[in-house]
């Protein structure tokens, strides 16, 4: 009764809070809420112990260098992917128990099932693909035109804190209240008030309102860093593919993230004062929220998806030892599919009923952007084609991806036709084909780069062995868990099933288990792989010496691995896409210039840290309407900025003697070493300049 | 080919000046990339008007209620205060201190006039029974015209740290900037209030 009396008139001081709102009864929550926070203490004590709070914060927390910036976001999102894969296991776990009443109902009550299907959405999409992206971006793309930070260090740093705010508030939600329980776009009105009238929603708003306004902040800034801070000689085509992938994903994050605010925020005003945007009654519309969720919803997924393509063109033309066949084509496929992306939303609501003309125009625009999808896998298919290639474990990411996202791209044409949709709406066919697309396309896309760049950001190369292991895993671990479930989806077994009664679908379940168990495998293997690499980082075989240990193309090797925090001593005038390696050719790379200049960096700044993680008592005020602490959030945010705002002094000059310290040792660990490696030269030796001859050169 | 012989006037020079000028450049530029997604946010709560441009739910209707005098007046405020800082901006181009300010202040009052007869309008409205609570229609809205009122206001205040900041250093590089952004943003909010003129109110009244 306390409960219901605190959601009509929240106390004063303590919100809509009290201590029945923390599971100490949940048998499955409790626990992990008890080694979350002896693991959280035990974390605290050994830096504390090894003094380690002030390295922290001057090195890192403070930090506006944007590789370090990326390598946060990447161990956020990488904890985060263990948070949300225990949520799949879980879900398969569940529905393999409960499968018709050979096993009973399973172990999850429909209340937490439906927290736990939410927030496997929620933190996928928003906390683990999205983070790992711009983690990676952050680190890579600067290098790649030659940059020495992003164009806004600061705000970079913000956006960082604004995300992490996000990522804490859902964890948050699992010990103190409840998530939402409404699916992870939290459809109307079921995410009204008047259905979930509990503080689960206001969880969702919150992470996601602050976490996306950090996100366009990124698109902002890294649109601003590729416009205009390209190194000389560097026009638009000449930039690298993934370069032009990360340059057209935040075209699209800048246009799409404002309407995620406005629907948010309109959803947020429903809540909390009772508007009328998407109520049943007094003239609301809930089919709006519908159009307005998925008009920023899908062209996320390009968002998501286009700099994995970058990423699988960069390692497919380096372990193939060619240059990008059709680059032009694949930059006009990229464009393509950024402007097509806001013309296809319609098909997530087929059913939805606008009528048979509307719905043949959303299905014919879903198959067009198919398109140019299929021109980027001829073109790496054409790379690899009488390339050189190499199989290393990045490249067997390529490979996984190029199948598992080729079935997955065709079971979306499946679902493009409005007459199969009407059938297959909300089967178990849909998550099948989406988790076929984001899986074998963006998130094997990311694993390729991160394995790829893995020794550019920290020195240290991962294991190959464990690597190829991983892809395996993952590889048959997919294929296992989805198959069963597009059959039953055909079946007609709809999406978040708690409790399921057809027996005949329980082989599909187990199956669909093994697979769950094999991916989780897979992750395992790579979270080891990563602490036995650098647990091995000082042996030859891991220790990237040279900052190019690929033999790659592209600018970002021409710096020592971890770049230095100004990333070039000097920076060249680039007359080639694949600038490094007609440097190499023409034997002017790692090579000493004439003169060092100074550099002009921007300072750390205590902002980034203390203005997003204020964001944090703020949504926490919001969601258990506690209003004296959302006031004092916002006024100490407020007097925040202003205190920013007065400051002076905010950058400095790295001086020539540090430059030539620092670049002197970098060339001696470079000096007598041949500029390709001798298995390659033979092949790298008969590029042509871009200008004068297209990616399509042969290596014989 | 002379990879390491850099072009060094266009790239990575001592020069102060040219570090100013490249981040005016940069400034700009991500202000207008701003500028882009407030665009966005703007065109998702116009398209919610539209939708919901007859949800009244047989409750009050806008045609009841709107005064397109009124709405008049406080256009012309608007516009007006669009030129007055336009005025601000050619005294700043001559490094004009006393003329900056005076066009300033004068924008900023006729801002704080279209505010306080927005204000006024709303808690008007509200006594004749159309709150956001009353339908769909007045949600949107009061959602539209209060999100406009609201960066009208975030205008103001920044106007007034302006302020603070002349004072301190007069006509420095980022005061520079800071002027520039700002007449870009106001200007932008007075475009956008020709829409919701245009829009909201004069097809509200027919």
């Amino acid at each position: 009764m306390v409960q219901t009396d605190l959601i009509k008139d929240p106390h004063v001081l303590t919100g809509k809070l009290h201590w029945g709102v923390i599971p100490f009864h949940d048998p499955v929550v409790a626990p992990v809420m008890f080694a979350a926070i002896f693991g959280g203490l035990l974390l605290v004590a050994f830096i504390t112990y090894k003094k380690l709070w002030g390295y922290l914060w001057d090195e890192w927390f403070t930090s506006v260098d944007h590789k370090k910036i990326g390598i946060m976001y990447c161990i956020v999102a990488l904890v985060m992917l263990v948070r949300g894969f225990s949520d799949a296991i879980m879900m398969r776990t569940h529905q393999a128990l409960s499968t018709s009443d050979t096993f009973g109902e399973g172990f999850l009550p429909p209340e937490h099932y439906d927290q736990i299907f939410t927030a496997h959405g929620v933190i996928m999409i928003f906390f683990v693909a999205t983070p790992l992206m711009i983690g990676i971006m952050n680190v890579i793309m600067p290098l790649q035109i030659g940059a020495r930070d992003v164009a806004f260090p600061f705000l970079n740093s913000l956006s960082f804190y604004l995300f992490l705010v996000g990522a804490l508030l859902i964890n948050i939600s699992l010990f103190v209240g409840e998530f939402a329980a409404v699916g992870w776009l939290a459809y109307t009105p079921l995410s009204g008030i008047e259905y979930s009238p509990g503080v689960g929603v206001d969880y969702w708003i919150w992470a996601l309102q602050i976490s996306g306004i950090g996100t366009t902040l990124t698109a902002v800034n890294f649109v601003a860093t590729i416009l205009k801070m390209r190194a000389p000689g560097m026009s638009m085509m000449k930039m690298p593919v993934f370069t032009w992938t990360t340059f057209c994903a935040n075209i699209i994050a800048l246009v799409i993230f404002p309407i995620l605010t406005v629907a948010i925020a309109q959803l947020t005003l429903d809540r909390y004062l009772d508007f009328n945007f998407f109520t049943n009654d007094d003239g609301g519309n809930q089919m709006m929220w519908v159009n307005l969720i998925w008009a920023w919803g899908h062209p996320e997924v390009y968002f998501l998806v286009l700099p994995a393509f970058g990423m699988i063109s960069e390692v497919t033309a380096t372990f193939s030892r060619k240059r990008l066949f059709g680059y032009v084509s694949l930059i006009w496929a990229t464009i393509a599919i950024t402007i097509l992306s806001f013309l296809v939303w319609l098909h997530h609501f087929f059913t939805m009923g606008s009528g048979a003309s509307v719905n043949a125009f959303f299905g014919i625009m879903t198959m067009i952007i198919g398109i140019p999808t299929g021109v980027k896998l001829y073109n790496w298919i054409f790379t690899m084609y009488k390339g050189r290639v190499e199989l290393t474990a990045s490249m067997w990411w390529v490979i996984a991806m190029l199948i598992t996202f080729t079935v997955g791209g065709m079971t979306g044409v499946m679902l493009s036709i409005p007459a199969n949709d009407f059938m297959l709406h909300n089967s178990m066919f849909v998550p099948a084909h989406f988790h076929n697309v984001i899986i074998g396309g963006a998130v094997y896309g990311y694993f390729a780069g991160f394995t790829y760049w893995f020794p550019k950001a920290t020195g240290v190369k991962l294991n190959e062995t464990l690597g190829k292991w991983s892809v395996a895993l993952w590889f048959f671990g997919y294929f296992f868990a989805w198959v069963p479930l597009y059959i039953t989806g055909f079946d007609g077994m709809t999406r978040r099933l708690q409790y399921i009664d057809n027996p005949e679908w329980q082989a599909y379940m187990y199956i669909a288990l093994i697979g769950v168990a094999l991916i989780a495998a897979g992750i395992g293997t790579q979270v080891f792989n990563i602490a036995w690499s650098l647990y091995n980082r000082n042996k030859p075989e891991y220790k990237d010496e040279t900052g190019d240990p690929w033999d790659a193309h592209t600018l970002e090797w021409y710096t020592s691995s971890p770049p230095q925090f100004y990333n070039f001593g000097d920076v060249p005038y680039i007359t080639d896409r694949d600038q490094l390696l007609v440097m190499k050719q023409q034997g002017t790379a790692y090579k000493r210039p004439e003169k060092y200049d100074r550099i002009h960096m921007p300072k750390n700044t205590w902002a980034g840290p203390v203005l997003g993680l204020l964001t944090l008592p703020m949504g926490f005020g919001f969601v258990w309407h506690i209003w004296w602490m959302v006031i004092a959030s916002v006024a100490a945010i407020f007097a925040c900025w202003v205190k920013l705002n007065f400051e002076r002094d905010k950058d400095y000059y790295v001086e020539v003697p540090e430059v030539e310290a620092i670049e002197g040792g970098f060339l001696k660990s470079n000096e007598g070493r041949s500029y390709y490696f001798e298995k390659n030269a033979k092949y790298y030796k008969k590029w042509k300049p871009s200008d004068q001859n297209d990616s399509t050169v042969v290596a014989k | 080919m002379t990879a390491l012989t850099n072009d060094h006037d266009l790239h990575d020079h001592d020069d102060h000046h040219h570090h100013e000028a490249e981040a005016a450049d940069r400034y700009m530029f991500g202000f207008w990339l701003y500028i882009i997604s407030d665009c966005l946010l703007f065109s998702t709560l116009f398209a919610t008007y539209a939708v919901m441009g007859q949800s009244v739910a047989n409750g009050i209707t806008p045609h009841e209620l709107f005064d397109l005098n009124f709405v008049a007046v406080e256009t012309a405020l608007l516009l007006l205060s669009s030129f007055t800082f336009g005025m601000a901006m050619l005294g700043a181009n001559v490094e004009n201190m006393a003329k900056t300010k005076f066009w300033l202040i004068i924008t900023a009052l006729l801002g704080l006039s279209f505010l306080g007869m927005e204000i006024y309008e709303f808690i008007h409205f509200s006594h004749e029974g159309a709150t956001p609570q009353t339908s769909g229609y007045w949600t949107s809205f009061y959602s539209l015209v209060a999100t406009h009122g609201l960066h009208v206001t975030a205008g103001l205040i920044w106007m007034f740290f302006l302020f603070i900041h002349f004072n301190r250093d007069g006509f420095s590089h980022e005061n520079k900037i800071r002027l520039a952004c700002l007449s870009l943003f106001w200007h932008f909010l007075d475009i956008i209030w020709i829409c919701v003129f245009s829009f909201v109110y004069l097809r509200g009244a027919m």
